[in-house]
């Protein structure tokens, strides 16, 4: 495998390049279907703008997919690319319960979490050292991925499988446990923008701790020796 | 500032590059085929996973919500159709045809002296929206025994009086959702006839499918072999229109 050599494992790799691809195309068709309703409510229904909790902008064709306003078209890609996306992330899963990669690398320990430590670890974020000690990732590090992997995507995909009404009768619990369909619709589109702040920290990171490399070692899989991360 | 608006230009036309392709894709052949898959795919995985007569869930009637909203065609812009509900649709008949052994036509209140279903269900649009409302009628399994379908009929037509943008509109299930138990010939709403947005005076209800399934102004429900011959022929209004997909569980 080479695991112990290389800085990124060849199935994060691989899963890192897909899942971004399918991220951008989920989100830009999402907000196209976004456009066809512009309002969000709380519980199982909700239908006029006087009934819903927010009221989202009309976003930009340049900003959609397609780019013009076709909702049959975003939905074709939006439910093509939630195949790849839900399935390499049980594959993503799958290996890093196998591997360990969770359990040594991104679980965030209880010692961590000592208010003092956090603080320095976002001054330190602030004055851009991104070097630190023993362990792949800081606390912040963790804290983020872990909250991407085990909390953002996961919840994209039962959020999306709530909204289906022929899922549905499957696993009424999802819906349920998510306090009703369109309940399950508004938690879709947070927590598809939480991860769209992940995407802009995370890109701005890697810009500042040096992208050249930090993207060759995504493709690579880069030398665990020389670690420097963000 | 150079530098700025160049990483500025450079993420446009990024962006443009990444969106055209996908366009590319979408208007390709491989990418059709690939869209088509996918549909089919979570056809066959909710039917899978869940028994093929589950039920959509039911609510109590506290959470009927406060009035039914009409979308797509909220009239038949025709004089009989006028006159018809000026006679309280006296005159409005159902006929069941097609690939059947007896075909039918059944008047207002032979679909009342049917054995009826109320089911208190909710309606989602394929834009997002959703309503509770309590639908009654008969089973559309009722009628099909009743005109016994032939083994060559693969999918059930809806078809409807209302026109939208010059079109005639319908649709079509396949004998799985047409056998439902869920599946029925509404003529109620709310304990109401229904009201002529809502379809009056019969609309289909497909419950595990989004709201364009659900036909209104209904006159025929036929039994077809192949959708291909129907309209543009990929088996509905909107799927033909616009591109919707047919099958709208998700």
């Amino acid at each position: 495998m080479g695991s112990k050599t290389k800085r990124h494992g060849l199935i994060t790799r691989v899963w890192h390049w897909l899942n971004l691809v399918c991220v951008v195309i989920l989100f830009m068709s999402g907000l196209t279907i976004s456009n066809a309703h512009r309002y969000l409510y709380w519980g199982e229904w909700g239908f006029s703008p006087d009934q819903a909790w927010l009221s989202v902008p009309r976003f930009p064709g340049w900003l959609t997919i397609p780019t013009n306003y076709n909702l049959a078209e975003a939905r074709d890609w939006h439910l093509l690319m939630a195949w790849p996306f839900a399935v390499g992330l049980l594959v993503m899963w799958i290996a890093m319960l196998i591997t360990g990669h969770f359990w040594r690398d991104i679980r965030t320990r209880l010692r961590e979490w000592k208010p003092t430590a956090i603080w320095q670890d976002i001054t330190e974020h602030l004055k851009l050292n991104f070097d630190h000690e023993v362990g792949k990732y800081n606390f912040l590090q963790k804290l983020a991925y872990g909250v991407v992997l085990g909390i953002f995507l996961p919840g994209m995909v039962l959020s999306g499988l709530a909204i289906s009404p022929g899922f549905e009768p499957a696993a009424p619990w999802i819906v349920e446990l998510l306090g009703g369909r369109q309940s399950a619709r508004s938690i879709h589109f947070i927590f598809s923008w939480g991860l769209f702040g992940f995407f802009v920290i995370h890109v701005a990171l890697v810009i500042l701790a040096g992208p050249i490399g930090q993207i060759r070692d995504m493709i690579t899989g880069g030398n665990a020796a020389e670690e420097k991360q963000v | 500032m150079k530098y700025a608006i160049g990483r500025r230009s450079l993420l446009a036309g990024m962006s443009a590059l990444f969106v055209g392709a996908c366009s590319k894709v979408a208007d390709s052949s491989v990418g059709r085929s690939l869209f088509d898959a996918s549909q089919r795919w979570h056809q066959s995985v909710h039917r899978s996973l869940a028994d093929r007569m589950a039920l959509a869930k039911e609510y109590s009637k506290a959470e009927i919500s406060p009035f039914f909203r009409g979308n797509g065609s909220l009239t038949v812009d025709t004089p009989e159709y006028e006159a018809s509900v000026v006679n309280q649709f006296k005159d409005w008949t159902l006929e069941v045809r097609g690939l059947v052994d007896t075909p039918l036509t059944l008047t207002m209140e032979n679909i009342r002296s049917l054995t009826q279903r109320t089911q208190i269900t909710r309606h989602d649009c394929v834009e997002g929206w959703s309503a509770i409302g309590e639908w009654t009628g008969p089973q559309l399994s009722t009628l099909l025994e009743a005109a016994g379908v032939q083994n060559d009929a693969k999918f059930a037509v809806f078809r409807c009086a209302d026109t939208l943008a010059g079109r005639q509109y319908y649709e079509s299930v396949d004998l799985v959702d047409a056998m439902h138990p869920q599946t029925i010939i509404a003529h109620e709403l709310n304990g109401e006839p229904l009201e002529v947005q809502n379809g009056a005076p019969l609309r289909m209800r497909i419950e595990r499918q989004l709201g364009y399934k659900h036909a209104k102004y209904l006159t025929a429900i036929e039994l077809v072999a192949d959708l291909a011959d129907l309209g543009e022929g990929e088996g509905g209004y909107w799927e033909d229109r616009a591109g919707y997909q047919w099958y709208a569980g998700i």
